[in-house]
């Protein structure tokens, strides 16, 4: 029953988006208030009938109601109540449900929180959004029903790929849903826009927020399966260029891009249509991604039971929104008029170049990720494109652009001296000199490469604070009107440095690894010692163990040295019962930044087993680092002029009076 | 400076950029990737230049796996043709013989291929979508979903 009304709720929504994309479009261009304003109740309506949907599925789950398809292929009886919850959508009909859930939401914020909206420019997102959500609706309840009944119902479910039982599967897709969806929004502002054929620097001010909201969670969602790859598939990588992760990168690249251009757009008009060209492609990469994954045209551990017909409508999809909104960018944007003139060296300058380079980025990972596909398409070759062909491109392509983050933030608009702003970072630049040539002299193996790669990183995270600093008045002023002044600093410029600290952080982090990392491997046997990366670690043999739904065999070690004396470090082979699966759960151990990583082979007969060990020093700043981005961006967010409308002037001139 | 200088530099040098990247992307796509053969392709074909790096992909043959500690051997087979395959590492968790798998690396003179990555499937009901081709050219494998 419960399941009967979840899928009549969603049929429900359905009839309600398709209200949603005519009737406040409709209103907008008659200028009829009423039909306007009805946007914002349908909006709120179809996410609560998605929330009662979802709440169905989940109940269904929780339940373990194996009458239900989805359950009985994608849950078991002993699975842990939290897999029964995640599970929901660890799979293709679920993670959709979650997906739509998500998009409406989003629908239902604007609609809630957009008060200082023009109620025309409302209606206009609002049903734009609700042509997304009917097209995503039709595709659930047409392909990929969550809600589809067995007949006879089974005893016993399925249970879920063993890989997704992990608490990383409650985290990571709903943060990545948050993060792509939400670039949603931006889209339909543009698109919204651009019925109107109205954009201006209060366009971009409405929109930023959506923005920077979308890349927190992207960022995080991205940098959250990153570390759930790490520990869970038991290889040590962290970032493979799997199509998969290129799929949520490219949006992520563009939507840093945006929240940039958007940010010249806001304070100088200028580059008015490169950002809304930007909004627009960074929800296609959006729905692109959702369409690689989904379809199942990949080899991807992503890519659930592939249907054709699924993949044929997601594509339909895709060229219907992508097509439609670049079309009416080509026939609309002639008619936007252009903001304000700048120099080439200024800070907007530099936020161009903090374009160029992303968008630059973002298409060839673009071109690496689909090369493939259109490969063979073409003659039927099957190649492969990895880590190689990404290092070649992405890196020289991102080196520039890290080595200017710093600079940017000290240029003036309009028109600014390249040569004072450097000079201003003399201490960043000095630092890191001296940081790069102290690693080269005094760590050991440090190549010239890794002591280049330490000393750049250590310029982007000091020169970060270059701006706070300057601003602040350090070594200008007295030291207690400095730090008056740093408390009276916008949280937007805070923001920034932490964010543009985190990106250093990152760089640390992979220089660190990819310069320093050590590697074991070797068969054990039960009371072995072997000595590795300034451990002692000894082999104490396998136990046999028993979880809820798979029996699994322990390997015990005993780690001492760096501090700690007879550390236990537990990895284990597990066999999930019921799909017969087996899988490797890795043990870490964190040393500050650093992580000692142990991985297993299979176990021999005599009792002995093959180990992975890997020391990875600083890999902790591979994360570290996007949560520093995050905090940035959520800083940023509560700063009050991003949610209110424009800028007071005369406040802002008082606050300067003040200082 | 006058505008229109001033212009044409700023043109110019996002041009160069976009050339220069265009550049990599080209001649990372003649260098950088890594083609798919069954050992139907290596054997009778010839396809591999000698010292090229490639992927090769079939079914582990029953009874070929040879372990010692950490140094592994096996035989890839499309069922028609096979190829010697040698690695040192750990093996993926779902690397059983009878099962697709994908090897990555170099073929040597003697005509064994030297691996130093394995790729299996992830889950226990999947096979390689590459190794699924290759075996339905041979003729000799149907999507178990087909024939239900």
């Amino acid at each position: 029953m419960i399941v009967e009304l979840g899928h009549f709720a969603l049929i429900l929504c359905f009839s309600l988006s398709l209200l949603q994309s005519v009737i406040p479009v409709v209103g907008a261009r008659q200028g009829n208030a009423g039909m306007m304003a009805s946007g914002t109740w349908i909006a709120i309506a179809s996410f609560l009938m998605l929330a009662v949907s979802f709440a169905s599925l989940t109940y269904a789950h929780v339940a373990s109601d194996f009458s239900v398809g989805n359950v009985w292929e994608n849950s078991h009886s002993l699975k842990p109540l939290l897999y029964k919850y995640s599970g929901v959508w660890g799979n293709h009909e679920g993670s959709m449900l979650l997906w739509v859930l998500i998009l409406g939401f989003f629908a239902a914020l604007v609609a809630a929180f957009g008060v200082n909206l023009p109620p025309q420019l409302k209606a206009n997102v609002l049903g734009v959004q609700g042509w997304i959500m009917t097209a995503f609706l039709a595709f659930i309840i047409k392909t990929s029903n969550p809600f589809d009944r067995l007949q006879p119902a089974p005893f016993e479910g399925k249970d879920l790929n063993p890989v997704l039982q992990d608490i990383g599967l409650a985290i990571h897709p709903p943060m990545l849903y948050l993060g792509y969806v939400g670039f949603s929004i931006t889209f339909s502002f543009a698109v919204a826009a651009m019925l109107s054929g109205r954009i201006d620097a209060a366009w971009a001010r409405w929109v930023r927020p959506w923005a920077l909201m979308a890349w927190i969670f992207l960022t995080a969602g991205i940098a959250m399966g990153s570390y759930w790859a790490y520990y869970e598939l038991g290889w040590g990588g962290w970032w493979f260029w799997d199509p998969v992760e290129n799929a949520s990168f490219i949006p992520w690249l563009t939507g840093t891009a945006l929240l940039h251009s958007a940010l010249v757009m806001e304070k100088r008009e200028a580059l008015k249509i490169w950002t809304l060209l930007l909004a627009l492609v960074t929800f296609s990469m959006s729905l692109l991604g959702t369409f690689l994954v989904r379809s199942g045209v990949l080899t991807s551990v992503h890519a659930f039971a592939s249907d054709p017909e699924r993949g044929v409508f997601i594509l339909a999809i895709l060229v219907v929104f992508i097509g439609g909104s670049l079309t009416l960018f080509i026939f609309r944007s002639s008619e936007l008029r252009g903001g304000g003139l700048f120099a080439p060296v200024s800070r907007e300058g530099a936020l161009v170049f903090n374009n160029l380079f992303l968008a630059t980025a973002a298409a060839s990972v673009l071109t690496g990720t689909l090369y493939p596909l259109v490969l063979e398409s073409i003659n039927g070759s099957k190649i492969s494109v990895g880590a190689p062909f990404f290092n070649m491109t992405f890196g020289p392509l991102m080196m520039p652009l890290l080595l200017a983050i710093p600079v940017g933030p000290l240029l003036s608009w309009k028109r600014a001296d390249l040569w004072s702003a450097i000079q201003k970072l003399y201490f960043a630049a000095g630092s890191a000199l001296v940081i790069g040539i102290l690693a080269l002299a005094f760590v050991e193996g440090t190549s010239v490469l890794a002591a280049l790669g330490i000393g750049a990183a250590a310029w982007v995270m000091i020169g970060a604070f270059a701006e706070i600093w300057l601003r602040a008045g350090f070594g200008k002023v007295e030291a207690s009107t400095a730090y008056r002044r740093l408390k009276g600093l916008p949280g937007s410029t805070w923001g920034t440095a932490m964010a543009h600290c985190g990106v250093g952080l990152l760089l640390l982090g992979i220089v660190s690894v990819s310069a320093f990392q050590q590697e074991l491997i070797k068969r054990v046997a039960p009371g072995e010692v072997n000595n590795f990366a300034g451990f002692e670690i000894t082999f104490e043999g396998l136990t046999p163990a028993k979880g809820p739904n798979y029996i699994e065999d322990v390997a015990r070690f005993k780690v001492s040295g760096r501090g700690v004396i007879d550390l236990e470090m537990l990895p284990t082979k597990r066999l999930y019962t019921t799909r017969k699966m087996p899988t490797t759960e890795s043990a870490i151990e964190t040393f500050k930044f650093s992580q000692l990583y142990f991985s297993l082979g299979d176990p021999e007969p005599d009792g002995s087993i093959t180990l992975r060990a890997w020391w990875k020093p600083l890999v902790t700043f591979i994360w570290w680092g996007p949560v520093l981005m995050v905090l940035g961006g959520l800083t940023s967010l509560a700063d009050r002029r991003l949610r209110v409308g424009a800028p007071k002037r005369a406040a802002s001139r008082r606050k300067l009076v003040n200082a | 400076m006058t505008r229109k200088q001033k212009r044409l530099l700023g043109i110019g040098s996002i041009g160069a950029v976009l050339v220069a990247a265009i550049a990599l992307v080209a001649i990372a796509l003649q260098d950088k990737i890594v083609f798919f053969y069954s050992p139907t392709d290596v054997i009778v074909e010839k396809k591999v230049a000698s010292g090229q790096r490639f992927r090769i992909g079939g079914l582990v043959k029953e009874a070929s796996l040879v372990k010692d500690g950490k140094r592994v051997s096996f035989i890839v087979t499309d069922l028609k043709n096979e190829v010697s395959v040698k690695h040192t590492g750990i093996l993926p968790d779902l690397f059983r013989e009878g099962q697709g798998i994908i090897a990555e690396g170099i073929l040597d003179k003697d005509g064994v291929f030297t691996a130093d990555t394995i790729l299996a499937k992830h889950d226990e009901n999947y096979m390689p979508k590459e190794v699924a081709a290759a075996l339905k050219e041979q003729g000799v494998w149907k999507d178990p979903k087909e024939t239900q």
